[in-house]
């Protein structure tokens, strides 16, 4: 779990796999969802376990979510936007579903 | 003349898919004493390179002989990939429920299906089904297909298969069956006897009764040791390798499938740039825009990495088989669908190998077809 | 066309577009990040963390560097990913960039890569597991969104930055569980030998102070020669054996850390010679003093050059301005200018082979146990390399050909290293004479629809079967 050290403003509002959340314009949506209490983003294409994010920079991808309908986005490259949809939890993408749902 | 004891009774120069597909059809014919010389990690390894296609639809356009050769190869891939699996106890994924080769422009479609009505009339009885497909037809099988995509060609023999699997899997069952292979040992020189053959290799030296050329590229240089000519020349093929996805793929196509594994790779363009396998902008950039044109889906996909490798490629595409009449006992192989051959090569070729005779009906693949042609290489 | 592209917004990559940009070239930095400097410096602009003593004054130092960047008039293309670095012709070079989900190449006549470092991979058992992340991913939020653990919290490794987010947590008020320290007692035998040079370093001092703070503030237990973490869909508890002796702590965070590799995946992919280097047990590319790569008109400075430091780095870029202003025949000589930078270089770098040789990671946390997993993203454990290894694979080429190590997402950024030293250590063989993965462009992962209308060049080598 990570909680905020100093009490930032929270003026960005987000919806993590449905519900809404506030963050903070300069947060990254890897850090939104840390401060969400979210640490499982994704999943393993290999095994299905659930992985979180491990670099904090971009490198390792284990951080991917699916951002307004976008697969395998690195959540720690994302700055959260005003309105942004995050869900997590996934593990191989599948295209047809993202876009039906466009 | 007795010869001194030899190390193999036959010696393999090449461990990519065709000398292992060699060396374990030998094994399996009851070989016990192979060797098979491999060069090194940054080698050039046409292997590594390649599609995964088991296919037959686009082969032998002016060449019956191998249409019939890879027909040949494809009717007993579903056998080899059994055994292989068995005694190798890896799943190599072998799918053989027919592939496609799409076109977006109706002429172009149009000249395919008259070279393969000219090509199945000159195979008579052994002609195979090929059939013509329109976009409608295409979308109840491939629902993704893109509104570009005129029509295609479809074979239910064609197929595809996890290579990276196939490849591990010979290296195991090879072991299994006792073949000695060897890595980091570059044949540099080979010094022809009478059915005995003494080969010098970066680190070491060795002796067999008998050798196959299986090298590839290296095949160039090697041939003229055993009396054989080997003109075949590098032809570039980049590739790229999408994140693994959901399946949305059911057939594999002449330039773009998905893998068992959800990945999606696709290819295949062709380039003569020499011995550089570096990957470029405007190549990559055209192959994705190939792929999305057939796939709009995929213009979401991420790439994950891209290959490049060198086909082996002779002046006329099409293999060469032959036995050497001054070096009794070398062999040349060379071919760039390795792994479409495979099982021509483990169940087949490789019993003419142990026999030690080539029948008449590879003749058409001598090398002696080039004569006329000058020197390409 | 532009005279110089900078592939990163660190230190080195902001010194050398300041410099280049005073002698006149036309200069744009790349950074995928949304600021400006690199990891050291993140979010040194803006960061909520208001309390300057919390991330320390070295971190606060960087903020004269980025307010310079951004008053040099430099153009800057954030949250843009280089991803390819193409040769267009003799004089100049094509740069494939990716920005909000539209990739297009670049043209300039030189490229300067400053991409930094990347943590050390540290495969211990159950590193996958959500919960467990390295100290430079704790420290990114720190600096970021003044983010910090909540819950039972172990740091665990070796080197200098673990120590440092140590204090910095301690600063802010995080209580830390534990701090599990790798580090060999043996290195200390080496590290003596350049014990001399680092007592008149800048580091020694600090890093005196530093380690005291960290005594202080938090548990640390030295000593400890295994790690594992535990749980089934998160992490619950880190295993740890110190003095042989199994102990359990009950965790929610785990940050781990024993040091720092360059990142080599763009400048490999462009053709640049690197390098083993055996005493900080890392690839490096190959370079002249002023950073000149084996391939004409790409340079390569700070971190990613070899690892320096924030302060080696900026003066590194410095250098490297001056090369790439040689190179373009924009300045006639460098000999004066050169020479106070390299002056101040060897300053900035001295005591560096103490810390390298006293931080070395031990052999069991580089060369795991067969049953860990060592490629993330294929899941591939160090058994299965050793076995390919030993089974005649000639290096990590083969082994990828074989296991799939290397083919996922992450490029082999990963597990690129420890492939290399199991291969190394299987077969009694050299890291330099097992070599690396071969790695092409894209380095990074666009899209097939980017990279379909990134080059408008139309190749007529394409076939339909």
């Amino acid at each position: 779990m990570f909680r905020r050290l100093s009490d930032q403003p929270l003026t960005v509002a987000i919806m993590l796999n449905g519900r809404p959340v506030m963050a903070a314009p300069t947060d990254t949506v890897a850090a939104a969802l840390l401060a969400a209490g979210e640490i499982a983003f994704c999943r393993s294409t290999v095994s299905l376990e659930p992985r979180g994010p491990y670099c904090g920079m971009g490198v390792c991808f284990e951080c991917r979510v699916t951002i307004d309908g976008e697969g395998s986005r690195q959540a720690c490259l994302t700055t959260v936007r005003d309105g942004m949809e995050i869900v997590t939890g996934g593990a191989r993408r599948s295209l047809l579903i993202e876009a039906l749902a466009r | 003349m007795r010869s001194a004891r030899t190390e193999a009774d036959i010696a393999i120069i090449g461990g990519g898919i065709v000398g292992m597909s060699l060396a374990y059809g030998l094994a399996r014919e009851g070989q016990r004493r192979i060797i098979v010389l491999d060069e090194d990690d940054l080698s050039l390894r046409a292997s590594r390179g390649n599609f995964a296609l088991v296919w037959l639809q686009s082969k032998g356009f002016g060449m019956h002989a191998y249409a019939r050769w890879t027909r040949r190869s494809v009717d007993l891939w579903r056998q080899f990939a059994t055994t292989l699996e068995y005694e190798a106890g890896t799943n190599i994924a072998l799918e053989q429920k027919g592939g496609f080769v799409l076109f977006f422009d109706e002429a172009a479609l149009d000249e395919r299906m008259r070279k393969l009505d000219c090509l199945m009339d000159g195979l008579g009885r052994d002609r195979f089904q090929v059939e013509a497909m329109d976009h409608a037809a295409l979308v109840k099988m491939m629902p993704a297909i893109g509104p570009d995509v005129v029509g295609g060609v479809y074979c239910p023999l064609d197929g595809h298969v996890n290579v990276l699997r196939l490849y591990r899997a010979l290296h195991e069952a090879c072991r299994g069956w006792g073949v000695d292979y060897r890595p980091r040992e570059g044949v540099t020189s080979i010094k022809s006897g009478h059915r005995t053959f003494k080969l010098t290799t970066s680190r070491s030296q060795l002796s067999a009764n008998r050798v196959v050329l299986a090298a590839g590229l290296g095949n160039s240089r090697l041939a003229s040791m055993v009396g054989l000519t080997a003109p075949v020349r590098p032809q570039r093929g980049q590739i790229i390798v999408t994140e693994k996805l959901e399946r949305f793929l059911d057939y594999p196509l002449g330039t773009l499938r998905q893998t068992d594994e959800g990945s999606v790779m696709i290819g295949a363009s062709k380039e003569e740039a020499g011995f550089d396998t570096g990957t470029t902008a405007e190549i990559l950039s055209s192959l994705a825009d190939s792929a999305v044109r057939m796939f709009p889906l995929l213009g979401r996909a991420r790439v994950v990495r891209s290959w490049s490798a060198l086909r082996v490629m002779t002046p006329d595409s099409f293999p060469i088989y032959e036995a050497s009449c001054d070096a009794p006992g070398a062999f040349l192989v060379t071919c760039h669908s390795g792994v479409t051959l495979a099982a021509g090569h483990a169940l087949d070729l490789a019993q003419c190998l142990d026999a030690d005779h080539l029948p008449a009906r590879f003749d058409a693949f001598s090398s002696r077809r080039f004569a006329d042609v000058s020197q390409v290489v | 066309m532009r005279d110089l592209v900078v592939v990163g917004a660190g230190s080195a990559g902001m010194s050398a577009a300041i410099a280049s940009r005073r002698m006149g070239l036309s200069v744009i930095i790349v950074d995928e990040n949304a600021t400006l400097g690199g990891q050291v410096y993140r979010s040194v602009g803006a960061s909520p963390v208001r309390n300057p003593a919390i991330l320390g004054r070295d971190y606060w130092a960087g903020k004269a560097l980025v307010d310079a960047a951004i008053s040099a008039d430099i153009e800057h293309l954030n949250s843009a990913a280089v991803w390819m670095i193409e040769r267009e012709d003799d004089a100049s070079f094509s740069v494939g960039v990716s920005q909000a989900g539209q990739s297009r190449m670049m043209n300039a006549r030189a490229v300067l890569i400053a991409t930094g470092a990347l943590e050390r991979p540290f495969p211990i058992q159950g590193w996958t597991l959500p919960g467990v992340m390295t100290a430079g991913a704790g420290q990114s939020l720190l600096k970021t969104s003044g983010l910090v653990p909540d819950g039972p919290l172990v740091l665990a490794g070796t080197g200098p930055l673990l120590y440092l987010l140590a204090a910095q947590y301690s600063r802010a008020g995080v209580s830390i569980d534990a701090l599990l320290d790798t580090t060999p007692r043996s290195n200390w035998r080496v590290a003596m030998k350049h014990l001399p040079a680092f007592l008149f370093s800048p580091y020694c001092h600090k890093g005196l102070r530093l380690l005291m703070e960290v005594e202080r503030a938090t548990r640390l237990v030295r000593g400890v020669t295994a790690l594992r973490a535990l749980g089934d869909t998160a992490l619950q508890e880190v295993a740890f054996v110190q003095r042989g002796r199994e102990r359990r702590i009950a965790a929610q965070t785990l940050m781990l850390h024993q040091g720092v590799v360059p990142q080599v995946n763009l400048s490999m992919a462009a053709g640049c010679e690197h390098r083993w280097d055996d005493a900080r047990l890392a690839f490096e590319p190959v370079l002249s003093d002023l950073g000149a790569t084996s391939v004409p008109g790409i340079f390569i400075a700070g971190d990613s050059a070899g690892i320096g430091g924030a302060v080696a780095a900026e003066i590194s870029g410095g250098l490297a301005a001056l090369g790439v202003a040689l190179h373009l025949r924009r300045i006639a000589e460098v000999d004066g200018r050169a020479v106070a930078h390299r002056r101040e270089l060897a300053e900035a770098l001295r005591g560096r082979r103490f810390l390298d040789a006293l931080y070395r990671p031990a052999p069991s946390f580089r060369l795991p146990s067969d049953d860990v997993i060592i490629c993330r993203c294929e899941e591939i454990t160090a058994g299965a390399v050793r076995q390919v290894a030993l089974a005649g694979a000639p290096g990590p080429n083969q082994a990828k050909t074989f296991l799939r190590a290397g083919m996922g997402l992450c490029q082999g950024r990963l597990c690129g290293v420890t492939v290399t030293e199991i291969m190394s250590e299987a077969t009694r063989r050299v890291p330099s004479d097992i070599g690396h993965y071969r790695l092409r462009n894209p380095v990074k992962p666009l899209t097939l629809g980017e990279l379909a209308s990134a080059c408008t060049k139309r190749s007529k080598a394409l076939r339909l079967d």
